[in-house]
């Protein structure tokens, strides 16, 4: 065994037989010059499933979707220059939201790199601020540890993109394979356990405080699933409400009964004001992104705040810590879960129900609330009715970026983690489409729906032949208003109604354009139809688009408008007139 | 519930760093780092220094342990207490980068630069000139009838000072090293 471990083979072999060793089992990818060895050796064997795309950010995306629904690294091929830059927007995607991903990119040989040859880019170069560490392998007898150690750094500490650029003639050279167990990765190994005084500082909190809140994020996700089951046995347990950022949606269910609903610009009234007016906030896992701050002066002013990150840059970036603990969010919650049972399971009872009796009035200003019509399709009820119909199914959520993503977060329920994948950081338009694709490669079984928007669509609309090459049945669920509606809605707000090239022209017919690709279009315009169009899309096995004509000009609420603190939301249309000055136009 | 000082321990901050984590005031600090001696790891620190929008007032890097492909970095940056700390914080992120070490929180420090200065002039100013070497501790490295080149060790601040007082006298060119810090005692 030891022997065959340490076998001579070619660099593109290597690759393979790291990824095997690695236990990769997808590689999402697009061939091209700089990479035709490595695919040779795809050729050549059957362990490792290689998807083709159309367009290497869907073969990125997909790797995103696949990482965040499986919680293993997404793989990605492709090749030296563009296969290389077309890449990058992929790669920060998965970098502001921290998802693990492996990329691996053909360069020209080593004695043709700096000569800007055919198919040159400096991929490292480019992709340095792009990713969390990259590597240009010079020598095959370095590329195996190489490759193992791109997937302990994806994989340790906070997650995140690398990249490993491989030239030709490394692919073609010979050397000795190094096994993973044989690859130095001690230099690199991010701290997992809070400081014990810390926790215990926090503990203290949680026993006294009168207005508490969780505000949680995709750390908590990221850190795997008994993270979650750790954060809900702690929030079941303390009666805390607690609420999410757009990319911890899922760690706590929708249906608990300490959940608020999601936080931030388009979050909830009672999420938002829970967070305004708290005494003491536990971050588990979040960043203090500005979508969630609002105005940085007068965020949370009365509360103590705890926050739990494992990475030590997140801590006082934004927002100042009092508690800050540095350690894996799973980590330091078990060791808080057992440091509270031990010391006796106490909270403020009487002050926890004020504070809820608080909340609950909070609530009853039902903020989600929307004029409801007969004869349009509101984008609200049509994610109302796909959430009603796809109740308990094995469902897996991914959206696009705009109005419908937003919507999605505030309509559509996640009882577990892994289960909903949106562009968080980035917000990139064309995410959605191919991430289905990547979840519904790790889930063939599952119904995996994408929430999308007309414009958002067409940004990576060519991998539907991907989905149809692969049999993967993903549903395009696109709430289409022939515009670019979050824009237009900004423009509304801000811009004094000034619409500029925010419609979306000459769309295509998504029915003929499902059509052409062999899937199945579906075009529902009526509020009575909608049920049945949605049972038949759910029914169809195969990939649909279905296109969901909606309301043109529905505005998305509650809003905070940029740089106005968590007290200042909108909650409709009646109050928006002037409510954004000059200052707040200037922020995105 | 009173605030809370942060503890020792809790986070990176140094158990002696007594200063106020909202000040406003821009300080000014030397940090060293320990990192992997490979291609691209200076191009990752000067990168993250520009990307997030820090100062850099100067930068030195050379290999220091060859067996062990390590290099020191040291660099002199500035901004308030808590872009300072962040500056830190994103530094210890970098994969290469194995120490960060704060040395004007650490404890005392020496900090050294090299300059090189071409003077050129005649008669009185000339002598001036390699008068105010000899006070500076410059050494003369080349010579011709109408130049010199001085060579000067110091603080940056003392560099800057015979800087000044050559500029009249016929300063020409002007080559520095950057600083190069370590730690005073063991
Ligand atoms: C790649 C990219 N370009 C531009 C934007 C800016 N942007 C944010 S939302 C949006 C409009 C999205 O329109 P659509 O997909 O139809 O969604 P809607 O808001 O109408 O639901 C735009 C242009 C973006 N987020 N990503
Ligand atoms: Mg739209």
């Amino acid at each position: 065994m030891e022997r065959e471990m340490t076998e001579v083979m070619s660099g593109a072999r290597m690759v393979v037989q790291a990824l095997k060793d690695q236990g990769v089992d997808t590689v999402f990818g697009y061939p091209g010059g700089a990479v035709l060895p490595i695919y040779d050796e795809i050729f050549q064997q059957n362990d490792i499933r290689h998807i083709l795309v159309r367009h290497e950010q869907g073969a990125v995306h997909m790797a995103e979707g696949y990482a965040r629904s499986t919680g293993r690294p997404g793989v990605v091929l492709v090749t030296s220059g563009p296969g290389a830059t077309n890449a990058v927007t992929g790669l920060v995607d998965a970098l502001m939201d921290s998802i693990p991903l492996v990329v691996l990119s053909g360069q020209v040989p080593t004695f043709m790199i700096g000569t800007d040859g055919f198919q040159e880019a400096d991929t490292v170069g480019i992709t340095r601020p792009c990713t969390k560490h990259n590597w240009l392998v010079k020598d095959t007898a370095r590329l195996a540890e190489t490759i193992h150690q791109a997937f302990h750094v994806a994989t340790h500490g906070r997650p995140g993109p690398v990249l490993v650029d491989i030239p030709k003639d490394v692919q073609f050279a010979t050397a000795a394979y190094q096994p993973p167990q044989k690859a130095r990765v001690d230099h690199y190994q991010p701290k997992v356990k809070g400081d014990i005084e810390a926790i215990t500082r926090m503990v203290e909190m949680i026993e006294t405080a009168e207005r508490p809140v969780f505000y949680t994020g995709g750390g908590v996700i990221n850190s795997g699933s008994a993270a979650s089951q750790l954060l809900r046995e702690f929030v079941d347990a303390t009666g805390f409400p607690i609420t999410s950022t757009l990319m911890g949606l899922g760690a706590y269910p929708a249906s608990g009964k300490g959940w608020l609903g999601m936080l931030g610009m388009h979050g909830l009234y009672e999420a938002n004001l829970a967070m305004h007016g708290c005494d003491l906030m536990i971050n588990v896992g979040a960043r203090f992104d500005d979508r969630i701050t609002g105005r940085v002066k007068d965020f949370s002013p009365f509360s103590q705040k705890v926050h739990i990150d494992i990475d030590p840059s997140s801590i006082n970036k934004v927002i100042r810590a009092d508690v800050p603990i540095i350690g894996d969010v799973g980590h330091v919650l078990e060791d808080a879960l057992r440091l509270w049972k031990s010391r006796g399971r106490k909270v403020n009872r009487e002050a926890l129900a004020v504070w809820w009796k608080q909340i609950a009035e909070w609530k009853a200003v039902n903020c989600l609330d929307y004029t409801p019509s007969s004869s349009l399709i509101k984008p609200q009820h049509a994610l109302q009715r796909l959430e009603a119909l796809t109740k308990g199914m094995d469902r897996y959520i991914t959206t696009e970026v705009g109005q419908h993503q937003m919507w999605a977060a505030q309509f559509l329920g996640f009882e577990g983690p892994n289960r909903w994948m949106t562009s968080g950081g980035l917000g990139t338009m064309g995410y959605g489409l191919p991430a289905s694709i990547g979840v519904q490669v790790a889930h063939p079984e599952a119904l995996v729906i994408n929430i999308a928007g007309d414009a958002s669509f067409l940004m990576n609309m060519q991998e539907i032949g991907t989905a149809m090459q692969f049999r993967l049945p993903v549903k395009q669920f696109i709430l289409n208003n022939e515009r670019l509606g979050m824009v237009r809605q900004w423009q509304q707000l801000l811009h004094g109604q000034r619409y500029s090239q925010s419609w979306s022209e000459s769309l295509p017919d998504f029915v003929k354009l499902a059509e052409a690709f062999g899937a199945k279009g579906i075009q529902c315009a009526a509020p009575a139809d909608l049920d049945d169009a949605i049972r038949e899309m759910i029914a169809y096995d195969g990939p649909v688009v279905f296109d969901c004509l909606v309301e043109k000009h529905e505005n998305c609420f509650p809003m905070i408008p940029s740089g106005r603190p968590h007290n200042e939301m909108l909650l409709g249309d009646a109050e928006t007139e002037g409510a954004i000055g000059a200052k707040g136009a200037v922020l995105v | 519930m009173a605030p809370l000082n942060i503890k020792q321990g809790s986070t990176q901050h140094s158990a002696y760093d007594l200063r106020d984590p909202h000040s406003e005031v821009i300080e000014q600090h030397t940090l060293a780092l320990v990192v992997d001696n490979e291609s691209g790891v200076l191009a990752r620190v000067i990168g993250l220094f520009s990307g997030r929008g820090y100062n850099i007032d100067s930068l030195t890097v050379a290999e220091v342990d060859h067996t062990g492909h390590r290099s020191r970095i040291t660099i002199v940056t500035r901004g308030t207490p808590a872009v300072i700390e962040q500056i830190k914080a994103q530094l210890a992120r970098l994969v290469p980068v194995h120490e960060v070490h704060d040395l004007t929180v650490e404890g005392p420090s020496v900090q050294r630069e090299l300059a090189l200065f071409k003077v050129s002039g005649k008669g009185e100013a000339r002598i001036e000139a390699l008068r105010l070497a000899e006070i500076f501790r410059a050494k003369v490295v080349d010579s011709t009838l109408e130049s010199f080149v001085f060579e000067i060790t110091g603080t940056p601040e003392k560099i800057d000072a015979l800087a000044d007082l050559m500029r009249p006298l016929g300063l020409r060119e002007m080559a520095r090293t950057g600083v190069a810090a370590l730690s005073r005692g063991i």
